[in-house]
């Protein structure tokens, strides 16, 4: 990844930086989704971040270092205020709640001029600026900045999802009344794991809209969290690889179906109708079952039954 | 706001109601049966739309007889969705509202790559002429949306309360269990379902085409209202279906002329938000959702 950039054309490295902001995307929904609270309105919190770092550049002056983990913060309050009143449902009622809170921050945007920029949104969001000799402008240090975030917001993640805490959003997908009983605090929990999430979809908004420079409320329309949805369901939800296996795969046949740009809503349809019905632990599913079938040796056979008992997929 | 704007926006709110219920009750019907939540259900009124502008603005046929071709037309779209759908998704709500958000996009390109995006299909209108109340003119048009809905939701209650199947899919809806153990085939009712609900969009989209823009993406903003209305008249509950859409006819004319499109969405997905916050079983639903 880190050599990369040198040995293509610049469309791509700015294909490459879309897919690091939107590794981050993947896996913090996934993080919410393992607490079995499945959202819908992950790409509008996103585009607060977007909106935040937007708005705190234009009309502060502020430095993309500082914009960037107060548009998190500000993902993180807003995710808390829409989060909050829904931990009184559960399932399909959250799923369905999630996208009309999100369609109607959605629509604050299109409906105030000041400040969002109504329809149009704003555009001549300030450029990240200059450390030394190096200009974040170009394609390469803004790739270099954006793989550095994104590693970090991985690895915070991938750490929470190890830890304590990680474990106990899963047995609040398990069985939430056995976590209840043991001493986990269910709406505690929930709340937590959207605000991680939210912080974490703010930041990669912030890198998306300090790389377009141009943002609209058209940009995070529900067909965007379609295509998130794909992703995580291509991928697989049950463990922290799922999710970036998606993208990958997903992203590579994205750019592979530019040709016949036309028919690709189409082409990705059918391929989420497909894994939702045949495959519904996604692509990562395979991979104990791969093991199982090359490594001969009975304890790694047991091994990898062990794990697709546990590894279910959250869909 | 005078009499005369007052009278049009009471027409028009009567009007936009009926459009709702007629959509609404499909999907309320399909979600009563083992949980069918349908996010093509807005795609299956954009075929009803363009089978009219097949049928009457390209082959001129008449324009009773384009509406009657939706029906069959979009119900066996919907009996389809059932079969490949929802029945192998059916332990599980979530997995069948994201796979029918991939059938949206296969329908909204399907007919967007055969009679091309660009702009909306032209129809014209079949009844000219408008009606006069109190100085306020409806187009005949849309007024004739009112008995249309009339006798499609009077059928629809006759069919769920005096025939047989129709009690056999209200069964179903209660206690799918104690319905299979009466000798009713859950997959038939779930079929059957999908089946009316197909139906239903598909007329309310045809009888909308001449009046409304044809693209292949106004299913979109309908699909919100759709599920607005059935969450809000609580989500199985046909008859809270119907009242939620008039309800919710009302708010979105109201606001629309008072303020503005946008502001009337917002109200709408507030509304939907809140109800589903305080009081998640409806205004007379008995189904958590």
């Amino acid at each position: 990844m880190s050599v990369l950039p040198f040995f293509v054309r610049e469309y791509y490295v700015e294909i490459l930086i879309i897919f690091l902001i939107n590794l981050i995307l993947a896996v913090s929904y996934r993080l919410i989704a393992t607490t079995g609270d499945w959202t819908l309105c992950h790409i509008v919190v996103m585009g607060v971040g977007a909106y935040a770092s937007a708005l705190m550049a234009k009309h502060f002056g502020w430095p993309f270092w500082m914009t960037m983990p107060l548009a998190g913060v500000t993902a993180g309050l807003i995710g808390f205020a829409i989060v909050y009143p829904m931990l009184r449902t559960v399932g399909f009622g959250f799923f369905i709640a999630s996208l009309a809170i999100g369609e109607f921050v959605r629509l604050c945007w299109v409906k105030f001029h000041t400040p969002f920029g109504g329809p149009r949104g704003m555009i001549n969001i300030d450029e990240v600026g200059k450390l030394g000799s190096i200009d974040f402008y170009d394609a390469i240090p803004y790739y270099f900045m954006t793989l550095v975030i994104t590693m970090g917001c991985l690895f915070i993640m991938y750490r929470i999802d190890i830890s304590r805490i990680g474990k106990a959003f899963k047995s609040i997908y398990q069985d939430d009344i056995l976590a209840e009983s043991i001493g986990i605090n269910v709406a505690r929990y929930r709340s937590f794991a959207f605000v991680i999430g939210s912080f974490f979809a703010g930041i990669a908004g912030a890198l998306l809209a300090h790389r377009l420079g141009a943002i609209d409320p058209h940009i995070f329309i529900l067909d965007e969290m379609v295509y998130l949805l794909v992703w995580v369901v291509v991928g697989g939800s049950a463990t922290f690889r799922g999710p970036i296996i998606g993208v990958v795969v997903m992203t590579l046949l994205f750019e592979w179906t530019r040709p016949m740009l036309e028919w690709r809503p189409l082409l990705f349809g059918v391929i989420l109708i497909g894994f939702l019905i045949f495959m519904p632990g996604g692509l990562e599913s395979l991979i104990p079952k791969f093991k199982s079938l090359f490594g001969n040796r009975k304890g790694a056979q047991a091994k990898a039954e062990k794990l697709t008992e546990s590894e279910k997929s959250i869909v | 706001m005078d009499l005369t704007t007052f009278v049009q926006t009471l027409a028009n709110s009567v009007v936009a109601g009926s459009i709702y219920s007629t959509v609404a009750v499909g999907l309320a019907l399909a979600f009563g049966v083992m949980q069918m939540a349908n996010h093509a259900h807005g795609e299956f009124f954009m075929v009803g739309a363009y089978v009219v502008y097949v049928f009457y603005a390209l082959l001129g046929l008449p324009f009773p007889l384009a509406v009657v071709a939706a029906i069959p037309t979009v119900a066996v779209i919907g009996l389809l969705t059932e079969r490949i759908i929802f029945r192998n998704t059916r332990e599980n709500v979530l997995a069948g509202f994201m796979a029918t958000a991939g059938l949206t996009w296969i329908l909204q390109t399907l007919v967007g790559q055969i009679w091309g995006l660009g702009f909306m299909k032209m129809i014209p209108t079949p009844y000219m002429g408008a009606l006069n109340l109190a100085g306020a003119k409806v187009g005949l048009q849309r007024v004739l949306i009112v008995p249309a809905t009339v006798i499609l939701l009077g059928f629809l209650w006759f069919f769920l309360n005096r025939v047989r199947l129709g009690k056999g899919l209200r069964a179903c809806a209660q206690d799918p269990d104690a319905a299979a153990l009466q000798g009713i085939s859950i997959n038939k009712m779930t079929a059957l379902a999908m089946g009316i609900a197909g139906a239903y969009a598909g007329v309310a989209g045809a009888l909308m085409a001449p009046i409304h823009a044809v693209t292949p993406y106004m299913g979109r903003d309908l699909l919100i209202t759709a599920f607005i209305v059935v969450i809000v008249g609580g989500m199985a509950s046909i008859e809270g279906a119907v009242l939620a859409a008039f309800l919710l006819g009302f708010i979105h004319t109201f606001v629309t002329t008072i303020f503005d499109a946008t502001s009337a969405v917002m109200v709408g997905v507030a509304f939907m938000a809140f109800i589903l916050i305080v009081k998640p079983t409806g205004l007379m639903g008995r189904v958590k959702t």
